[in-house]
């Protein structure tokens, strides 16, 4: 069975290279453009990884989270924030919601790669 | 009306009276006992018997002359501002309880000085008091139209009335040793009996006036028909302008220095700030009293001619004409005049006797030790029986002397004996250089003058009704005839001794002060007392003292007279005030002057002194010492003051400061929120172009298509990263003001032209329609590029938020009030409600623009308001525009 990976960001731009190299290993990528979005494909879905981003227009990063943690059915699921909010405050946060990794922005698509896969081996 | 029932109708009065000071004293704390108009009425207590039925007497046989008792009192109310309130700051800081103490203290507690005070009062007011019983006497035989008057004393309502009095002026006069202490329930009742007496005047002159006669016209035309009138309304030369220039004195000095009223106005005074009502309203009250006065006078005179006696026409006229009821209410309000005066100055009196005169002079050996509450007992009955004392004595003078006299002259003889005091008083607030030994010297030749010019005259006059002496003086000299002291005839009898009297004791006693090398105790209160405000801040370190006093001797003498308990708690309070931990085992000179200070209420400043002198062993200081050191505590003020000024200022600074510093932290936390965004919108494309660079590197197998694709992305991002950059920096700029605009005068049609120009081709491309709806050429002052950049980005704005082929944009501007109005209008989504208070802030960025990123910098509304700001203008979002989105800028013509 193939890895799934749902890229939650509202830059086009970013989520080209990602969608590209996500691909590139393998995974069936999904992309979402804001948390609403996600969340809509969550219901049909249901992917290893969660690769989320915290600033996007109506629902944000955080309110993303919260949902997919309290969604019984998705408690397999792995979420990382991918963001450029960098505060030490700000990693807290997102660590505390429930995420299972924090990587800033500006990143290495190299690094970010690595990470989900041993993530989620 | 029967006797019985009048003494009825007494007593019953009088049960009120005492009812109403009962109460009082149980509700001492209420706002009605301590309002301003309860003092100013208790400061009428000056009108009694004399000015309820004086004055119409004088006013009858001598005209408007009676006027000149109530003008002095008029003419000082003003300066009470200064005198009043700067004695009755005194007397607080010394807890002084009468005006003998208040003199006494002043000279340095000097005993002899109390006394003689205390004699002086004494003189001058038992003949008084005893008027005030006879006018009781006259108007209760004329209530119950008895006709002899010789009767026996048991037989004499006025005697048990006079009882009935000290019983009253006993019980409240002495609820409490310290007679510094107020008292409040006497006070009350004084100032109901003054409202009492006013109104019933008041009603009698109406009565008389309006009723009896038609209106005051009336009485001056039936009057002036009458011989002699005329000497009734008018001053006779400047002889009689003399002797009204020294009544008039008489009562501006007896206002302040008659024991009553020293009593009313400084010692029960509440509140310095209640004197500003009295200035207003006490002359007032007077004034009302007087109205009536003289229509009363020529009213009787016209009816009785001199059949009666004139001083109680408001009892003859009213009987004589059917009315008994209102005679009853015009003899209780006389009756009233006479229970104040006699209650407060007796009381007064009682507190001068025992305190300065029976206590220091003989008594304080009687005090025991550890027996304080005996001891404040005995300091009680001394006061009560001082009490009886004087209202027996003044109805035995009453009863043997003064039934021919008249209410006038004897109040008269009353102010020139207490006038006696004036110098060493009112000077002595003033000039530091007063002494004891010129106040007692010039009291002394004051009293012996007054003797000679107006007592003996007018004594002998009255028992032997030969006037040999009063016309040939001593040994048949003429110029030292009595009522014509060297050659001066033009005055009255009383006008004349106070002019002599008063000179005499002024001379002497400025002679004797400079005369004389000041005792250092003196010349410290003195200072104390001038300048009374520079030492309220001091208190206790004012007072200037140098021996040795063990600390346990003065807690044993005020023991004996404040008890254990209290003596504990004054000296609890004291030390806490100077902060001193333990006791002390020595005395300093703040703790001899504040132990001073405690025993100054129950026994009179004098005595206080001289228990605390026999347990102490004081050094001489030279005056000279005293003085440097007074110099220093001034200085002491001057400085604490200084430093109170410049603490107020940094106080101010520091509030300052704070402002400054919150704001600058407000400020700090928007430049770091600023940072931060910043670096968050910059980090964007940065992301945007490592990742594809990062790909591009590792998959050099890309297929064309995809290469493409990544590096145009790359492209936007660094294109939008240079966007970014180059409009912080803008914003910046005109944020700080660091850019000048470039004013010109331009046509507003032909810039809007240039802008549609410009953005003509991206609406195309958008199927967007833009239109210009005013092309009216206006001319004013801007900077025609900043316009354009506003103009271009609300226009890209709105073509974010428009949808294509649909979309319009138009622009259009009118004229305001010294200014263009420009709208740019879409037909667009419209602002979120919950945006349009955002939207001008930078980096804000609608969650409903329909763009797809990389779009915008989240700059361009900003940069907008600032370049509209910049033009004095101002920017905003037309709220009731409903059909999409309305931005409207106002800019004001600038010359």
């Amino acid at each position: 069975m193939s890895k799934k990976i749902l890229i939650v960001d509202d830059e086009p731009n970013i989520v080209m290279s990602l969608e590209y190299a996500f691909k590139k290993q393998n995974y069936e990528v999904f992309i979402a453009r804001d948390g609403q979005e996600a969340l809509n494909i969550l219901e049909s879905e249901i992917p290893n990884v969660v690769l989320l981003d915290i600033m996007m227009p109506k629902v944000d990063g955080y309110q993303t989270i919260t949902q997919i943690k309290n969604n019984p059915q998705l408690t397999d699921v792995k979420v990382v924030f991918l963001t450029a909010k960098s505060k030490a405050a700000d990693v807290e946060k997102g660590l505390s919601l429930g995420a299972d990794k924090y990587l800033t922005k500006p990143f290495s698509i190299r690094k970010v790669v690595n990470e989900i896969n041993q993530l989620i081996e | 009306m029967s006797s019985l029932v009048l003494i009825f109708i007494i007593v019953f009065y009088l049960a009120i009276l005492f009812g109403i000071a009962f109460y009082t004293e149980r509700k001492s704390k209420s706002k009605l006992v301590n309002s301003p108009y309860v003092y100013v009425l208790s400061l009428a207590v000056y009108c009694s018997a004399w000015t309820y039925y004086g004055s119409v007497g004088v006013a009858a046989n001598t005209g408007v002359s009676f006027l000149t008792i109530y003008l002095g009192p008029i003419i000082a109310a003003p300066i009470w501002i200064i005198v009043l309130r700067k004695v009755i700051r005194i007397a607080k800081q010394h807890k002084i309880s009468s005006l003998a103490d208040f003199i006494s203290l002043r000279y340095g507690k000097n005993r002899f000085l109390g006394a003689l005070v205390t004699v002086v009062c004494l003189i001058a007011i038992l003949p008084y008091i005893s008027l005030q019983l006879k006018a009781v006497s006259e108007t209760f035989e004329i209530m119950t139209s008895r006709e002899d008057a010789s009767i026996a004393i048991y037989e004499d309502a006025t005697f048990y009335i006079a009882l009935l009095l000290a019983i009253f002026a006993a019980f409240f006069g002495t609820q409490t040793t310290d007679a510094s202490k107020k008292h409040r329930g006497i006070v009350v009742t004084v100032a109901f009996e003054s409202l009492l007496k006013l109104l019933f005047f008041l009603i009698v002159g109406v009565y008389i006036t309006y009723y009896l006669f038609d209106g005051m016209q009336d009485i001056v035309a039936k009057a002036s028909l009458v011989d002699n009138f005329s000497n009734l309304v008018q001053i006779n030369g400047l002889e009689q302008g003399f002797n009204w220039f020294f009544t008039i004195m008489l009562s501006f000095i007896a206002i302040f220095l008659l024991p009553r009223q020293f009593q009313m106005g400084v010692l029960e005074s509440n509140r310095l700030k209640d004197v500003k009502t009295a200035i207003w309203l006490f002359p007032l009250y007077l004034l009302l009293f007087n109205v009536f006065v003289i229509f009363i006078a020529w009213a009787g005179k016209l009816q009785f001619g001199n059949a009666v006696n004139s001083e109680y026409y408001t009892l003859f006229l009213p009987l004589k004409n059917g009315n008994s009821f209102l005679a009853l209410l015009v003899f209780l309000g006389g009756l009233s005049a006479v229970i104040s005066m006699v209650v407060v100055s007796t009381f007064a009196l009682s507190i001068m006797v025992s305190n300065n005169l029976i206590i220091p002079y003989g008594y304080l050996k009687n005090f025991k030790r550890n027996e304080s509450l005996k001891n404040s007992k005995y300091i009680k009955n001394i006061r009560r029986v001082s009490i009886f004392f004087i209202i027996v004595l003044a109805y035995f003078f009453y009863y043997n002397f003064s039934v021919e006299l008249s209410l006038y002259s004897i109040g008269l003889i009353s102010f020139v004996i207490v006038a006696q005091l004036a110098p060493s008083f009112f000077v002595g607030l003033f000039w530091n250089r007063g002494s004891s030994k010129g106040a007692i010297i010039g009291m002394l030749v004051g009293l012996g003058v007054t003797f000679y010019t107006l007592i003996l005259p007018f004594t002998i006059e009255a028992l032997t009704g030969d006037a040999s002496f009063t016309q040939q003086g001593i040994f048949n000299v003429q110029f030292l005839s009595p009522h014509s002291l060297f050659g001066i005839d033009f005055l009255s009898p009383a006008e004349h001794a106070f002019f002599w009297s008063i000179s005499l004791n002024t001379i002497c006693y400025i002679y004797f002060s400079l005369n004389t090398k000041g005792n250092y105790r003196e010349r410290n209160y003195a200072e104390m007392f001038v300048e009374s405000k520079n030492y309220t801040s001091l208190q206790e370190e004012a007072y200037v003292w140098k021996g040795e006093a063990y600390v346990e001797d003065i807690k044993d003498i005020l023991v004996r007279f404040l008890g254990r308990e209290k003596t504990k708690k004054a000296l609890a309070a004291f030390y806490t005030k100077y902060d001193i931990k333990e006791e002390p085992k020595f005395a300093d000179a703040k703790m001899i002057h504040f132990s001073e200070q405690v025993l100054t209420g129950s026994i009179g400043s004098s005595s206080a002194r001289i228990l605390i002198q026999n347990v102490v062993k004081e050094e001489e200081i030279t005056l000279v010492e005293v003085l440097k050191i007074l110099e220093e505590s001034k200085d002491a003020i001057a400085e604490s003051k200084a430093m109170k000024n410049k603490s107020k200022e940094l106080k101010k600074l520091a509030k300052q400061l704070k402002l400054v510093n919150e704001e600058l932290l407000e400020k700090d936390k928007q430049k770091d929120e600023f940072l931060d965004t910043v670096a968050h919108e910059l980090k964007t494309p940065l992301t945007g172009i490592r990742a594809g660079t990062e790909i591009l590197l590792y998959n050099p197998d890309m297929e064309e298509d995809d290469k493409s694709r990544f590096l145009t992305s790359m492209l936007q991002d660094s294109e939008r990263l240079s966007r970014l950059i180059h409009n912080i920096l803008d914003f910046e700029k005109l944020a700080k003001g660091k850019e000048k605009l470039d004013f010109q005068a331009n046509l507003i049609n032909k810039t809007i032209e240039k802008v549609i120009g410009s953005l003509q081709p991206a609406a195309a491309k958008k199927n967007i329609e833009l239109r210009v709806k005013n092309t009216h050429p206006i001319k004013f002052q801007y900077d025609e590029d900043r316009m354009i950049q506003v103009f271009t980005n609300l226009i890209y704005n709105s073509l974010k938020f428009c949808e294509p082929k649909s979309g319009v944009i138009s622009i259009d501007y009118k004229l305001g009030n010294q200014s263009i109005e420009i709208s740019v209008r879409d037909n667009g989504k419209g602002f979120e409600e919950t945006d349009v208070d955002f939207v001008f802030d930078k980096f804000f960025q609608s969650k409903n623009q329909n763009v797809i990123k990389p779009q915008g910098s989240g700059l361009g509304l900003a940069i907008s308001k600032q370049i509209v700001l910049s033009h004095g203008g101002d920017i905003f979002i037309n709220k009731n525009y409903k059909d999409g989105a309305e931005v409207i800028i106002k800019i004001p013509f600038n010359e």
